[in-house]
């Protein structure tokens, strides 16, 4: 590699960064909202309400099964009327945030039904609100999964980064297909690829450690 | 008896049937009609086969579910179209515990006994206090700290059973409490259910399938088969006269002091004399008057088969006894039990009387 190369490179780790922690802060906190939704709201639960369960639930169905690329482009209006431009990492990162809630919301629902139910039962019976539950016992009786989920929900939005990148939105994706692939340089792409590994191996280990802190069993 | 803690007035409870449409299964009836006064103090069991319709009753006392029809007046409160938020402060009052337990694993001992009194507003010095003495009050002082995952089952109805006592309420519910526990905690576990009703004065309703529960601390009983309460009473009383073919099932199943028709037989194999079971109990007699009569009448008794226990803390029981002498005299002595005790006649190897089988 150019020694030229190496600011592109760190600019590029930067608009990474950049896309991947705005949507996992936004994704995450949104995803554990639409998620916890789905929970209170489903069949036989504290806040059991069919219309809202229905629409959450299709909603989360249309969009997480649609390829990033194409919900990428698809979202370009809706992206044009909130960032202003369908290009650059803002946008991206804008149309990231969105495919990041759902998924996420999905993964969030999945760990909270597996909670056993005696265990609200009883908050009730002690006369808790549905809100203190849901913060008291809820999400900290499914903390550990809920770790592993924003792990895989990390490794999940630096694979959108990537084809974000590739399609104009800059970061490391955008850095090995510039100066890599374009250049049939295949070492410089393997060796990107060998970053997104080590940042993959790295999170998932700190993902793995708090999980299982979190796990009192 | 006293003003009654709980009363229900044609409880019923329907839960919709599942499914939609055309195929939607007939809705299920859980409680169907039940009136019934629960006093203040007493320890009250609600016994029946799973399905009967107990659980969903207990439910309706701190009102995890709303009647269908009907009242539950706890307290005074009458619950019924009571608002969500309305009856918080209820459930508040009343300690609940469960076969499972239902602790938080995300929070230690002392966190879990902590939990209500954090709902009811407490503060962290006071929390701190309650929490101790009620951990000294159930015996598990040393396991504060530690997360439930780590503890028998035994210990975990204990915090269980601290965490339901920590904002003094007048009502313990008992669901099923002892049921997944084996007999020697069960019996520590009742024991500690006797002392909250004794010692502080709780009402606790205990439901449960083991009659040995009802036999151990209930002073009352109701017996529920398919959404009814089928016998009602005194649990010496149903011991000791059940009425109903369910109660009878259940006061079989918790003193195996009467022989069966196998035991019987294997009876008169190894004994050739007449064999007889007579009732012990306050109601039909004790057992000192059955070797009164034997005495008098100079046949010989040798016990072969059953027991006395207590219900309620009041002896009860069977025995069944062999009676040797010559005929006369054994006939003389049977006529002389019968004046003090219930008997059955069950004959002699030679010439069997087939007796009443009440099993």
């Amino acid at each position: 590699m150019s020694p030229d190369l190496v600011p592109v490179l760190w600019q590029a780790l930067a608009e990474t960064a950049f896309m991947v922690l705005i949507t996992l802060a936004v994704g995450g906190a949104c995803g554990l909202a639409i998620g916890l939704g789905l929970y209170l709201t489903r069949p036989g639960n504290l806040l059991e309400h069919r219309v809202v369960f229905a629409v959450l639930n299709v909603a989360v169905n249309i969009v997480r099964p649609i390829p990033f690329l194409i919900f990428l482009v698809a979202l370009g209006p809706v992206t044009r009327a909130a960032v202003g431009t369908t290009i650059g990492t803002g946008a991206f990162t804008f149309a990231m945030c969105i495919m990041a809630s759902f998924v996420f919301a999905r993964l969030v629902e999945q760990n909270l039904v597996s909670i056993d139910p005696g265990v609200v039962e009883a908050a009730r019976a002690m006369g808790a609100s549905p809100l203190r539950i849901v913060r008291t016992v809820v999400v900290p009786e499914a903390l550990s999964p809920l770790i592993l989920g924003y792990t895989f929900l990390f490794v999940g939005v630096l694979d959108m980064s990537a084809i974000a990148g590739y399609i104009g939105g800059g970061g490391l994706g955008d850095f090995a297909i510039v100066y890599g692939y374009r250049q049939y340089d295949w070492a410089l792409t393997a060796f990107v690829v060998v970053i997104i590994i080590v940042i993959v191996q790295l999170v998932q280990w700190l993902g793995n450690a708090l999980a299982r802190r979190a796990l009192r069993r | 008896m006293s003003e009654p803690i709980i009363r229900f007035r044609d409880a019923v409870k329907e839960f919709p049937g599942r499914g939609r449409g055309g195929r939607r299964s007939a809705p299920v009836r859980a409680v169907d009609g039940v009136t019934l006064d629960v006093a203040a103090g007493e320890i009250f069991g609600v016994i029946g086969y799973s399905g009967a319709g107990k659980s969903t009753l207990v439910r309706l006392v701190n009102a995890l579910e709303a009647t269908t029809a009907g009242s539950v007046t706890v307290d005074g409160t009458d619950l019924t179209g009571l608002s969500e938020s309305a009856l918080r402060p209820v459930r508040a009052g009343i300690g609940m515990i469960f076969q499972q337990f239902n602790l938080l694993s995300s929070r230690t001992v002392a966190g879990n006994v902590a939990y209500p009194l954090e709902v009811a507003g407490w503060s962290r010095a006071d929390r701190y206090a309650r929490v101790r003495a009620l951990l000294e009050f159930v015996g598990i002082a040393d396991k504060a700290d530690v997360y439930p995952s780590k503890l028998s089952g035994g210990q975990k109805q204990r915090v269980g059973i601290a965490r339901a006592l920590a904002t003094n309420p007048t009502i313990l519910l008992a669901d099923e409490a002892t049921s997944a526990l084996d007999p020697e905690t069960t019996a520590d576990v009742l024991a500690l259910l006797q002392r909250v009703n004794r010692e502080l004065g709780i009402t606790v309703v205990v439901i449960t399938h083991e009659m040995e529960v009802v036999r151990s601390i209930c002073h009352r009983v109701a017996v529920m088969e398919a959404g009814r309460v089928v016998e009602l009473g005194d649990a010496y009383r149903l011991f000791s006269a059940p009425q109903h073919p369910v109660t009878r099932r259940f006061v079989a199943s918790a003193l195996r002091d009467v022989p069966t028709t196998a035991v019987l037989e294997r009876l008169r194999e190894r004994h050739a004399g007449r064999i007889v079971t007579v009732r012990v109990d306050e109601v039909a007699g004790s057992s000192a008057q059955v070797t009164r009569v034997l005495a008098e009448h100079g046949v010989g008794g040798t016990i072969v088969y059953g027991g006395i226990t207590e219900v309620a803390e009041r002896p009860y029981g069977s025995l069944t006894l062999e009676l040797t002498g010559d005929d006369a005299a054994v006939h003389a002595a049977l006529d002389g039990l019968r004046a003090v005790t219930a008997v059955v006649d069950h004959g002699t190897a030679a010439a069997p009387a087939p007796g009443e089988d009440n099993r």
